[in-house]
């Protein structure tokens, strides 16, 4: 029995139990990882993972059922489970349940792969981390610390609707970081940020990153930043790294605009958002600079994909144009209920998990300045990259962001640097106060967003650039 | 029926006959099945169910360490399993710190179960959720109830095998008023001590009494912390504090010997109280293990590994494919205060406060806080372990030992340690209630806290 013959018995038996939609799939996935500390490997695992998801719609409710076993008589069970489960939510309905409509796509997808990283020699692998992290160490890292991930993913898809799409998608990526015990506090420095960077791509991602080119100069950041003063307290103009923009545009835009939240389907854990529907197309976000897309055609990016987990086509389309908000990360059921014509936003981290909103490359556009003359513009204010602690409160408005470094800046010159940086505002009028923004795109790569119950790990890119913002006050500590 | 312990046992096999046996090798099977019914706007809009078997294996030969784990757990893919890891071991880089296997050991106990959660269906977590619902009184509500059961084995090459197996529910919601939320929580190991009806009225009271909140202006208040806040200290306390991969790298604040707390607080990590089973990854038994008594920092917890480092034994702390995390504490507790009438369980109130606990300790305050939960709280910085987050589901504010009005979310940076730093905790409910945690398997037992000090930095505005 195929996979895809597999996720159409599970479709079959689900509909015979009396949905009246289904789907399935099958995932199969492996994932490798390897840590490295001082110099030395301080785990290796290597994860095979398989199995069937079916979700079925009975009147206006829905069930979801996951086995391990690719059998044809698990996945019929599987799909008639699914399908009682879906009754028994009828006890407590809501409105009716539809589906945006869309045509039933068929399709073969896979993420573009120089370098098969399952493929490259652990030993390689290891030697890198080994070389990496020892030189951390050499230069005065008391804790040097080294990763990376791989996931090589296969996805069958099927629906009642006539949906029949596989997919193979390889991600992978790493990092370094050097952190330095002070006196009564650590610090930290992160290349190129903090558990690594991360693409849909194969090995030549972590060739280009050159981890050992910066393992020295982190560390001796890290031990400059013991001594460094403190980020000043009070109110300033902030300029940020394009890797702390990615954070910034993650908590702040990214899950503020997912349907699931605005419809508040996520209320009682992730939260809800400050968006209300009724201003999709005039609410002002941020300043005309702010330009934010949903793209999950960049090639390479962590959030890019060919089709969805409900099999829609992957399409880009704008979330914020010229500081107004204009869409939405929306899957089927979501967007019928809130009456928009687009989905193509939802994904489950494997086969036992339910697809649910998750963000796919949602980032900005470049603005028309340079980093180098944002400094150049700044008489007095501070800049701060590489994130090293993030709190949003449950709406996404009131946001409170920690840095791993700081530099002051003034009269147009990057001057000395500050250890302990943060900064806190409320979203829009953070990004209201938006005037500069670099034309220099980094697409982060973001593989540990958490959300859903059972909690689901999202893998998330982020195209952003340096920006400046006005009054931000910087400096909260306890 | 192949069991978990007939799969290990299988692996165990597979490593002596691929690997030699020289190979020492540690196999964890576990088949389970967990179920939640989710809840949003009233009514039920998601609804989940996974059956599965993973097995994990740890194995280390020739000086050299590598892990896998698999779902695939036919013959092949079994062989598949230990023929990658060995492949993987030998291409390895050496791993001079390997602490060796855990010798034959039997644990205490077999784990908690009740046969009525493990056999629970949808219709009876859609049954608690209706009461909740309509316990609720026509608010919106919002939240979960969930069931699970797990069974595992545990072997090595050493000789050592283990089972156990247990059960575990819970059920949270919020309930919502113009624009207020409020929160009730429950856990056990038997779905029959959740009660959808508590549940909800409870979540309702405290939705009403948030209407119309004042802001507050930041700034250091004294506060009651009801047993949902206190959870989130013992979180990271756990993550940060009691690590002892954290504390073998300086990265903690624990100090043991050293009265680092106020004579209040007791900390005990006690897995066997809890939905758990009775070893850690590594076949550990697990135990209940004093990490703070009476103010003075006495442990911290360890895995195999941690404890070569530190030159003592495991504490049975080992966390599965959290090798780089450390050994951590995922079951600790705050001592309540003695019980006066030894009775098991806080009464209900009227009103915002959760209970009679937390009642208690709202009578004695002039002025301060009270607050429900603590949200999105992150470390600034592990080893002073000030952490930043907001309050959530219902502030209020206390003046002369009354609840007097509603307040706005406030925004927080605060050393946990600190917080709870001698002469600094005025109170201590006198019952805990357990608490999972949202992002994993953990299980928190937290009584109601009256703290002197907490330093609020923002409001809801900024």
């Amino acid at each position: 029995m195929t996979e895809f013959d597999a996720a159409t018995a599970a479709v079959q038996a689900a509909l015979d139990a009396g949905a009246r939609y289904a789907d399935a799939r099958v995932m199969h996935r492996r994932y490798e990882s390897m840590t490295a500390r001082n110099g030395e490997i301080e785990s290796v695992s290597q994860d095979e993972s398989a199995g069937l998801g079916v979700r079925a719609l009975v009147g206006s409710g829905w069930g979801f059922y996951a086995v391990p076993d690719l059998g044809g008589a698990a996945a019929r069970a599987a799909g008639e489970r699914a399908a009682r489960i879906a009754a028994a939510s009828g006890r407590v309905a809501g409105p009716g349940s539809s589906l945006l409509p869309v045509p039933a796509s068929t399709g073969s997808w896979h993420s573009p792969c120089r370098i098969d990283p399952l493929s490259v020699p652990l030993a390689d692998k290891g030697d890198l981390l080994v070389r990496a992290t020892a030189l951390s160490r050499e230069h005065g890292a008391d804790q040097a610390e080294g990763i990376y991930q791989i996931w090589d993913t296969r996805k069958w898809f099927v629906s009642s609707e006539g949906h029949r799409i596989d997919q193979h998608i390889r991600e992978c990526g790493a990092g370094i970081s050097a952190t330095v015990i002070g006196d009564g506090e650590t610090q930290r420095r992160s290349y190129p940020r903090y558990r690594g960077q991360y693409g849909t791509r194969g090995w030549e991602l972590v060739e280009e990153l050159d981890l050992t080119a910066h393992a020295a100069r982190i560390a001796e950041e890290a031990r400059e930043l013991v001594t460094a003063p403190l980020c000043p307290a009070g109110e300033t103009t902030l300029i940020l790294g394009s890797e702390q923009m990615a954070l910034q545009i993650h908590e702040s835009v990214g899950h503020a605009i997912e349907l699931d939240r605005i419809l508040g389907w996520e209320a009682a854990l992730a939260g809800t958002s400050w968006l209300d529907l009724r201003q999709l197309g005039t609410l002002r976000y941020g300043s005309e600079l702010m330009n934010i897309t949903i793209d999950p055609t960049i090639p390479g990016a962590l959030g890019s994909f060919g089709f969805d987990d409900e099999g829609t086509p992957a399409v880009k389309r704008d979330a914020v144009r010229e500081g107004r908000w204009v869409g939405t990360l929306a899957g089927r059921d979501s967007a019928a209920v809130a009456g928009l014509d687009y989905a193509g936003s939802v994904r489950s981290d494997g086969w036992a998990r339910l697809p649910m909103v998750r963000m796919t490359n949602v980032g900005l556009e470049p603005g028309p300045h340079t980093l180098e003359e944002i400094i150049a513009a700044t008489d007095d204010g501070i800049l701060m990259d590489v994130n090293r602690s993030w709190s949003i409160d449950d709406r996404r408005l009131n946001f409170q962001f920690g840095c791993e470094i700081a530099w002051e800046v003034k009269n147009g010159r990057r001057g000395r640097m500050l250890r302990n940086p943060t900064y806190t505002g409320i979203g829009p009028l953070f990004w209201r106060s938006m005037d500069m923004l670099s034309s220099e795109i980094v697409v982060w790569g973001t593989p540990n967003c958490g959300k859903g119950q059972p909690t689901q790990i999202g893998h998330t890119g982020h195209p952003a650039a340096p920006a400046r913002f006005t009054g931000v006050r910087v400096g909260v500590r306890g | 029926m192949t069991t978990p312990l007939d799969l290990a046992g299988q692996v165990v096999d597979l490593v002596r006959r691929l690997a030699g046996p020289g190979a020492e090798a540690e196999v964890s099977a576990e088949d389970a099945e967990h179920a939640l019914t989710r809840f949003a706007n009233s009514y039920i809009h998601q609804n989940v169910a996974e059956r599965g078997t993973t097995v994990r294996l740890r194995l280390h030969l020739d000086g050299r360490t590598a892990s896998g784990s698999s779902t695939v757990v036919g013959a092949d893919g079994l062989r598949n399993l230990v023929e990658r890891t060995v492949a993987a071991a030998r291409n390895s880089p050496p791993d001079p710190e390997w602490p060796g296997l855990t010798p034959p050991t039997t644990p205490d106990g077999a784990g908690i179960w009740d046969e009525a959660t493990a056999a629970a269906s949808a219709g009876e977590r859609a049954e608690r959720v209706r009461e909740f619902v309509d316990a609720a009184g026509g608010l919106e509500v919002a939240g979960y109830c969930r069931t699970g059961w797990r069974e595992a084995a545990f072997a090595n090459t050493a000789g050592h095998a283990v089972t156990g197996r247990v059960t575990e529910a819970a059920m949270e919601g919020i309930a919502r008023c113009d624009g207020a939320d409020g929160a009730a929580r429950c856990g056990s190991v038997r779905l029959a001590d959740l009660s959808g009806v508590v549940l909800g009225a409870r979540a309702a009271v405290k939705a009403r009494a948030g209407v119309a909140p004042v802001e507050l202006p930041p700034g250091r208040y004294e506060v009651v912390l009801e047993p949902t806040a206190v959870a989130d200290l013992l979180q990271n306390l756990a993550m940060y504090g009691f690590n002892g991969k954290a504390y073998n790298e300086r990265r903690s604040f624990a100090e043991p010997g050293t009265e680092q707390f106020d004579r209040a607080v007791t900390l005990v990590d006690d897995a066997l109280s809890a939905p758990a089973l009775p070893f850690d990854a590594e076949g550990t038994p697990r135990a209940p293990h004093a990490l703070v008594e009476h103010g003075v920092t006495t442990a911290v917890a360890h895995d195999r590994r941690t404890a070569a480092r530190a030159g003592t034994t495991s504490t049975g702390h080992a966390v599965p494919d959290r090798a780089a995390a450390g050994a951590i504490p995922l079951h600790l507790g705050l001592l309540p205060a003695e019980s006066p009438n030894g009775t098991t369980r806080a009464s209900e109130v009227s009103g915002p406060v959760v209970d009679s606990d937390a009642a208690a300790l709202v009578a004695g305050v002039r002025r301060g806080l009270l607050v429900t939960d603590f949200w999105y709280t992150r470390v600034l910085d592990p080893r002073s372990l000030v952490v930043t987050g907001l309050t959530r589901n219902g502030v209020w504010l206390i003046e002369n030992g009354e609840v007097t009005t509603a307040v706005r979310n406030l925004r927080f940076t605060q050393s946990y340690p600190r917080a709870l730093a001698p002469g600094a905790v005025l109170g201590v409910g006198r019952h805990a209630t357990l608490q999972s945690w949202t992002f994993s398997d953990a299980w928190w037992s937290a009584p109601a806290l009256r703290l002197a000090s907490w330093n609020f930095t923002g409001g809801a505005s900024g």
